[in-house]
């Protein structure tokens, strides 16, 4: 009697998700962070349609505040592998200047995240959106459906959420309502990593040790990452070997020092530091219960 | 690095059990949970650190110690409450295995949450309350691991240190449990004494405070259960989710394999079309497959050009599944707009929505009890055997043997919430005699004859050439009503006097019908149901070719007869009764007594033929 291992379970299971949502859907999307998650997210749905392309496009919200880098690799990673990218920002949010300065961790986030990413899903029209989210990846996440219900507002309403039993999957939606899919729920950080080790995922170089400019910041290394990086009178970048354990928007990403160059060392320090993953970002510090509602608000 | 290159390597390839756990509100359930991710060190630091401010805010347990429960608690709402309000996952692993808790409310209202995640769970850990026993509630989380197809129980007795430890309180709650279990469909059930706050036999075995317990500790039992056994591995199913055509050269059929196993070579058939071929290539974006086995997803490549969409199913040539559109079910209702008897939803089963009714609610089952009730509704958490019908038929298997293709989820059409999740029972064959049954029966047959006549495409022939022609109409004349025997002769006796008055009458008899034409029915189950449909198509197509069709069933029941009714539609059926109950029960155009001499009948009904200008006056 065969057996899979967890890992290739995982995959089964994501691809499944992955075709039955396509197979439910008029117009779906796959939004598209550049992080590691979604370089796995992106894997999983070429395997999912192989020898076919993509059903979908992928949709990147521009704060225009990301790590240099990481725009590099997206259009980099996106040529390659032969994908439909769309690039979106809040065009309004870009002109009024708001950056994470002035505005703060909070606004700065509603406007350049949740606010263009609303945007983008209301022009589009898309009734069900892919996502790289896992379950274990914060506290109000362990009881987010595989397919997340939407309302007509882009809303999560935790307690109007679809029971979700064996394998099957609900998104029928009416219009302006949509879904949102995560493929990836099941899978832990160690299972991402295993995954991109073993498939040769291509990843973002920020994810792995370099020496980087780095100014410390509420114990935290924040990267001058281009000129617009406002510093505190005396400040001074000081290099730093360091590495980022999630991406985002430069300023509010903190680095950890290290010195993992490959996958293995990076799971080796993080067996061994065990600060989960998420605390080096910094809206998830902004009041408890703050992803919670910022989901109810509509981010990701 | 190699000793991390090989720790991931273990790690991606453990094999998985994903486990649920029940209890009561006050059971310690989620400090079972919380000590579990604890031990296990998968309790990352600063989640501690922000642990440790929330115990000292809402904790239960005390300055100093750590409310692991907290750890859990993941919505503001519920962590204001006390309560879990809905069904949370989390991981762990160790390095034997990896598991997916599914962490489900105790809480009465909340039957639901516990189904959905026990609908996807290989055991079930059920907490008692070692103070309290085996309680209202125990029963419940049983009855439903029970339910939904659970195979593996585990009885956590807690708070074993409150009590000093005794082995008496131990062995009453597993003689409780156990007699108590006797009456649910569970082959493997376990106890083990714990404390989940002091951590007693939760990872590791606690000889000292329970010297006499010998077994295994909570985690050395979730770490070596043997759950292969529990997946179909016979019959194989694929519901196919898309067809992959990049480019004219390949066609393939995307999907989960969700029981069972596919080879190379192997005889497919395809569902509903009928249509065999076997399997080319097993692809996948990592090569080709020598097998394929659930749960695996593939696209399969057919040797024959088939039409096949979305939806349809492929399954071995020699091993169907059956094919219903009528069939029983126990439902655990879900939404708070309670289930009627007649109401419209839309079901998902195996990956495709279809049309349904609630054809009749049999009755309630009492979570708790688990006696029977008749009720009118069935309200949000309440559970219940129902009859549903589709308006196209599914491929289902009875739930006990494939969770796969004998679980539907119900879809409330107009908010499109999940209203509800339904098992097939084993005996899916329902011969429901109920009035509402048959009237709601009636409303899916009528969209049938409704599509059908849209698409009946006619000659240039009318029907009124043929009664010029032939000087009668077409009707169709059920002999029912009496025994076998009695009906048989009563039919082919009228034949042969329609006949002999230059009349074109056809007599089938039904044994004829169910080696012939419905012979492909593979299920003895299903037979009725699908040789009542063909018999009534046959009779839309004989009387649309200007016959009179005379069949016999000895005791067709009112539902059959309606069936047959509406599918010969828009010709009309007419119904003749050999004694037995009467006309008020089958609708029957003339009763006759069952002491009527033969010839006397056959006369009583060509007269009134002859009434209704079936066939001319001066024939008779």
């Amino acid at each position: 009697m065969s057996t899979l291992s967890q890992l290739r379970q995982l995959e089964a299971e994501s691809i499944h998700i992955f075709r039955d949502a396509v197979s439910q859907a008029q117009n779906p999307i796959l939004l598209y962070s550049i992080g590691k998650d979604s370089s796995v997210l992106v894997r999983l749905a070429q395997k999912a349609f192989y020898p076919g392309r993509l059903p979908f496009k992928l949709l990147h919200i521009d704060s225009t505040w990301k790590f240099r880098e990481m725009i590099a690799f997206r259009d980099r990673f996106c040529a390659e592998q032969g994908l439909d990218l769309i690039v979106h920002s809040n065009e309004e949010g870009r002109a009024a200047g708001v950056n994470p300065f002035d505005y703060g961790s909070r606004k700065y986030t509603d406007i350049m995240k949740t606010q263009a990413l609303l945007q983008a899903l209301r022009q589009g029209k898309y009734d069900l959106a892919f996502g790289g989210a896992r379950r274990d990846e914060e506290k109000s996440r362990a009881k987010e459906r595989v397919f997340s219900f939407r309302d007509k507002h882009q809303q999560w309403d935790p307690k109007n959420q679809r029971p979700e039993l064996w394998n099957s999957y609900n998104a029928r939606v009416n219009p302006g309502e949509s879904v949102r899919v995560f493929p990836l729920s099941n899978w832990t950080e160690t299972d991402i990593w295993q995954y991109i080790r073993v498939e040769r995922i291509p990843i973002v170089p920020l994810y792995f040790a370099a020496p980087r400019p780095v100014v410390e910041r509420d114990g935290q290394w924040i990267m001058v990452d281009d000129a617009r990086m406002r510093l505190a009178p005396g400040e001074r970048p000081v290099e730093r070997w360091v590495r980022f354990r999630t991406l985002g928007c430069y300023p509010l990403t903190g680095a950890v020092e290290s010195r993992a160059t490959t996958v293995e060392e990076i799971v080796a320090e993080t067996l061994q530091v065990r600060v989960s993953e998420r605390s080096t970002r910094v809206i998830d510090h902004d009041g408890d219960s703050s992803m919670e509602q910022k989901k109810r608000e509509g981010y990701f | 690095m190699s000793d991390i290159g090989s720790y991931l390597d273990e790690h991606e390839n453990k094999n998985l059990l994903r486990f649920i756990t029940c209890g009561s509100v006050d059971d310690g359930k989620s400090t079972l949970i919380g000590r579990l991710l604890y031990d296990s060190k998968l309790i990352y630091e600063d989640q501690i650190s922000a642990l440790q401010d929330d115990s000292e805010k809402c904790g239960t347990t005390g300055a100093g110690e750590i409310d692991y429960a907290l750890l859990l608690d993941g919505l503001k709402a519920e962590r204001e409450q006390g309560i879990t309000i809905d069904v949370a996952y989390r991981y762990f692993s160790t390095p034997q295995r990896k598991f997916i808790i599914a962490d489900t409310p105790g809480h009465e209202q909340y039957t639901r949450n516990m189904a959905t995640g026990a609908s996807t769970a290989n055991l079930a850990v059920i907490l008692i309350d070692a103070r309290y026993g085996v309680v209202t509630q125990t029963r419940r989380h049983a009855f439903i691991a029970s339910l939904l197809g659970i195979r593996h129980l585990l009885v956590a007795v807690n708070k074993m240190d409150i009590g000093g430890y005794r082995e008496e309180t131990f062995l009453t709650i597993r003689q409780t449990f156990s007699d108590f279990a006797r009456r649910l469909d569970i082959p493997d059930i376990r106890f083990v004494p714990v404390s989940a706050l002091k951590g007693t036999n939760v990872s590791c075995r606690s000889p000292e405070l329970t010297p006499w317990y010998t077994g295994p500790s909570l985690l050395e039992i979730l770490e070596s259960v043997d759950v292969s056994q529990d997946v179909n591995t016979h019959d194989f199913r694929f519901p196919v989710q898309t067809v992959l055509r990049p480019h004219l050269d390949f066609r393939g059929f995307a999907g989960t394999v969700v029981s069972g196993a596919v080879a190379p070579g192997e005889r497919l058939r395809v569902l509903p079309s009928g249509k065999v071929s076997s399997v080319k290539r097993l692809v996948t974006a990592d090569g080709d497959l020598e097998r394929a086995f659930a749960p695996q997803a593939v696209t399969i490549e057919l040797a024959d050009e088939v039409d096949i969409s979305s939806g349809d199913m492929l399954v071995h040539d020699n091993n169907l599944p059956r094919v219903r559109d009528r069939f029983e079910a126990v439902v655990i209702w879900m939404s708070e707009i309670p289930l009627k008897a007649g109401s419209h939803y839309l079901v998902r089963h195996a990956g495709r929505f279809v049309k349904a009714r609630v054809a009749a609610l049999l009755y309630a089952i009492d979570v708790n009890t688990m006696e029977q009730s008749e009720v009118a509704e069935l309200p949000l958490n309440g559970i219940g055997r129902i009859v549903v019908e589709t308006t196209l038929p599914l491929y289902v298997d009875a739930y006990a043997v494939n969770r796969a293709t004998g679980s539907l989820v119900f879809v409330d059409p107009l908010s499109n919430v999940t209203a509800g999740a339904a098992m097939i029972t084993d005996d899916v064959f329902v011969d429901a005699q109920t009035p509402r049954a048959v009237s709601d029966a009636a409303t899916l047959i009528r969209d049938h004859v409704e599509r059908r006549e849209f698409h009946w495409e006619t000659g240039l022939v009318t029907a009124r050439d043929r009664l010029v022609r032939n000087r009668h109409v077409g009707k169709t004349v059920l002999v029912t009503g009496g025994s076998t025997i009695a009906v048989q002769t009563f039919g082919k006796e009228l034949e042969q006097r329609l006949f002999r008055l230059n009349l074109n009458s056809y007599y089938l008899g039904y044994s004829s019908l169910s080696r012939g034409l419905a012979s492909d029915v593979a299920d003895i189950r299903s037979e009725h149901d699908a040789q009542i449909r063909r018999l009534g198509e046959l009779s839309r197509i004989l009387t649309d070719a200007g016959l009179i069709f005379i069949t016999a069933l000895p005791e067709a029941d009112r539902y059959t007869v309606e069936r047959l009714k509406l599918l010969s539609q828009p010709n009309e059926l007419l119904t003749v009764e050999l004694g037995g109950v009467g006309d008020a029960v089958r609708g029957a155009a003339i009763t006759l007594d069952e002491r009527t001499p033969l010839a006397e009948g056959v006369d009583a009904v060509l007269a009134l033929l002859a009434d209704n200008r079936v066939i001319p006056d001066y024939c008779i």
